[in-house]
């Protein structure tokens, strides 16, 4: 049967959901980056010494760093001064907040966005830090939280009350001389999430950091920092969205976890930045590090992601398995159409005996967009009996897009076990038709294809989510074929 | 049956003619089908069997370059496909096509619901759902386990067939058009579907069976038999005519259709 391609290019015609501006009167600071403005960023959130010592060390490092651009993406040099980077809503008060003290503004905006901030809403189980441009505006449940003994905060708040455990795990995963984006993040960052599980302790609820950038020509470089201590469990999620604009704006943000023996971090990401009109004009460039370290024995952490926004997308959620029978695991579902462009992919490193990890990679591509799986399994001559399993799918919807898979192994010890599988399909003629021969609409049968294609990534997420992760999709493919 | 006065006109073929990428397959058929009667349409390969089930579907890789076809009543080449198969029509496909990943009872539902949608009937749950699926199960003598498989991923042969019927069991469309629902059928599993097909006989409903063999005629009878040959209908009869071509080919039908 021939196949007709001018139905499956038609399917492209998305709406952005989240595409309003929030007015609100703003502190913004000039665009322009130098050691003044490191100075005054950490002057602002009133920071110990340490840190700002840290930043300008980084910054230092930064201005002998390249930018990348081994990525599968193309795009025009990024001009770092016209960057501004930090602003915030204007507080009426100092110090810390209620919720009764959030601008109304404020709490429409994330009721808006689907995230209500009172703690009786639809999100009832899940605890939410709301990070709105450079500053954290609301953490609800933290009484609830507190009583269990888990830190669930702002950055900032963490750096006042918590001095001790930030200068102890800061860096200690992804170090300020990593890579280019994060020696900027370290320099610049502004807020983020805080987390730390105590000994033996399962954190009582999903903890969640809805990130949203609001103001023009701002960058949003968050910091997040999850501890797990022995034997703790946590399950975090973090949303993101961002106004439609014309102009790119960068997000550059860094997330380091640390899990000791017998503790488990489960890290969900919903990422739907501004992509981009249908031309390409626009959109977020998300140039984030991601990295988890499984520090103890038997420790686990798992990375599940739906990356459906962004212009380009260059992120690697990582996990160094230290620890002896250590679990790394990467579950990814990315989405690019029309211009978007995604580049992301896991590193596991083995270095712990008999570790494990498991890479699960479906890349969705249709109209222009290019979406390429990179990912590298590193077996050290340390981890005897490391195993890895990685699956690597890729859906084409139409004829302009791209899929591209860039496997990197790296096995240094004979008694490990790594498997690669990879496959490229698109969807047929033939699957919509059989579809649409049953009475379902065009749409329908597409999110159900897809949806179908997704399953064994979205079945990781937690409930809350995989129902938003399977509505989103629908969204993002929108008039995809049609 | 086909003396029945009461038989109303399911679908009025009149002069198709369809091309795909600049190839003429059908050129001006004709065909009368009304409720209750179950036609066979017998003919070589490349006759266009399997053009006119898809062309009725609604496949729109075929260009119409001719002819009218009427679904009770209504043009039936207007509407787009799904709406074609929402008001009844139901292609039972020769090679059913595997969807990963989604569940063959989730899209039945899915299938069944829009059905009823058209129809202005509220939508089914899932256990009442359930209960239906499983009594059209039995028919088909499919097992349990075919609730929480994927559509058609990791059939056998036979199971995809089966998984047609049981489709259509569900969906009880008012004209079922089966595509060489034999094909690639042992002597078990034909009769499973043939049982399923004859029970689905009703003065209703009409069924149409594009089939390259005879063989499936001995298990369905047929009211009435058509050869497709050369993108046209050249000879019409009773299910004896189906005998007659399992004995003497094809040949002689066009030899003569050309002396007449």
């Amino acid at each position: 049967m021939a196949s007709t391609p001018h139905d499956l290019d038609n399917l492209v015609a998305q709406k952005y959901q989240h595409g309003f501006v929030t007015d609100i009167e703003s502190d913004t600071v000039p665009p322009g980056l130098d050691e003044d403005l490191i100075r005054l960023i950490s002057a602002k959130k009133k920071e110990p010494q340490f840190l700002l010592d840290w930043r300008l060390k980084s910054y230092r490092h930064w201005q002998t760093m390249q930018e990348p651009h081994w990525a599968h993406a193309r795009y025009p040099a990024i001009d770092y001064q016209s960057i501004s980077y930090y602003s915030a809503p204007k507080a009426k008060t100092d110090g810390p907040k209620t919720l009764a003290d959030v601008d109304p503004k404020l709490l429409a905006t994330y009721d808006k966005l689907g995230v209500p901030l009172h703690e009786r809403a639809r999100l009832a189980g899940v605890a939410v830090d709301a990070v709105f441009d450079s500053v954290s505006v609301a953490t609800t449940f933290k009484d609830r939280l507190s009583r269990a003994g888990v830190v669930f905060c702002p950055f900032s708040e963490a750096v006042q009350l918590h001095p001790k455990l930030i200068e102890q795990y800061l860096g200690s995963v992804v170090p300020t001389t990593d890579n280019f984006y994060a020696a900027l993040n370290s320099a610049v960052f502004t807020d983020g999430s805080f987390v730390y599980i105590p000994k033996g302790v399962r954190c009582p609820m999903e903890l969640s950091t809805y990130f949203r950038i609001n103001a023009a020509n701002t960058g949003q470089f968050e910091r997040t920092l999850i501890i797990a201590d022995e034997g703790s469990h946590v399950s975090y999620l973090e949303g993101c969205t961002a106004p439609m604009r014309d102009e790119n704006q960068l997000h550059a943000a860094v997330v380091e976890l640390v899990a000791l023996n017998d503790a488990t971090i489960k890290y969900s990401t919903v990422q739907n930045w501004y992509p981009g009109d249908e031309n390409g004009l626009g959109g977020i460039y998300n140039f984030v590090t991601k990295r988890g370290e499984c520090r103890g024995d038997r420790s686990r952490i798992s990375w599940t992601q739906v990356e459906t926004g962004s212009a380009i997308t260059w992120k690697y959620p990582s996990c160094v398995l230290l620890g002896n029978h250590s679990v790394g695991e990467f579950y990814s579902v990315a989405v690019a159409n029309h211009y978007q462009q995604a580049d992301t992919g896991t590193k596991m490193i083995h270095i712990g005996k008999n570790t494990r990890s498991t890479i699960v990679s479906k890349g969705i591509s249709a109209g222009h967009a290019n979406n390429s799986y990179r990912g590298l399994v590193k077996v050290a001559a340390s981890a005897d009996g490391a195993r890895n399993y990685t699956q690597c799918d890729s859906l084409l919807m139409g004829s302009e897009c791209g899929a591209h898979t860039f496997p990197y192994i790296e096995v240094k010890n004979p008694s490990a076990t790594v498997e690669h599988e990879a496959t490229t399909s698109k969807i047929s003629e033939d699957q919509l038709f059989y579809c649409l021969q049953r009475g379902l609409s065009q749409e329908d049968a597409i999110n159900m294809i897809v949806n179908g294609f997704c399953k064994s990534v979205f079945k990781e997420l937690p409930m809350e989510f995989a129902v938003e992760a399977q509505n989103l999709l629908a969204v993002s493919l929108e008039g995809a074929v049609g | 049956m086909t003396t029945n006065t009461q038989n109303t006109a399911i679908l009025e073929i009149k002069g198709l003619s369809a091309e795909i990428n600049g190839r003429a397959i059908l050129k001006g058929l004709d065909l009368h089908v009304r409720s209750g009667e179950v036609h066979a349409i017998m003919g070589p390969n490349g006759a266009g069997k399997s053009t006119l089930s898809q062309v009725l579907a609604g496949r729109q890789s075929y260009a119409i370059t001719a002819g009218s076809v009427l679904f009770r009543g209504e043009d039936l080449l207007s509407l787009p496909a799904e709406e074609r198969a929402r008001r009844g029509l139901f292609l039972g496909f020769q090679y059913p096509v595997e969807i990963p990943g989604v569940n063959n009872v989730y899209l039945l539902k899915a299938a069944l619901n829009a059905k009823r949608k058209q129809a202005g009937l509220a939508e089914v749950d899932a256990f009442e759902f359930l209960g239906l699926v499983r009594e059209k199960m039995q028919l088909m003598q499919m097992d349990e386990s075919f609730l929480s498989r994927g559509v058609n991923e990791g059939f056998s042969g036979g199971e995809k067939k089966r998984n047609e019927i049981l489709q259509m069991a569900v969906l009880e469309p008012v004209l079922a058009i089966l595509d060489e629902t034999d094909s690639g059928l042992d002597i078990d599993a034909l009769k499973v579907v043939a049982n399923g097909v004859n029970s689905l006989r009703r003065h209703d409903r009409a069924i149409l069976l594009v089939t390259h063999y005879q063989r499936l005629l001995d298990y369905i009878t047929p009211d009435y038999v058509h050869v497709l040959m050369d993108g046209k209908i050249l000879k019409s009869g009773t299910a004896t005519l189906a005998h007659e071509l399992e004995a003497r080919g094809y040949d002689w039908v066009r030899e003569e259709a050309a002396h007449t």
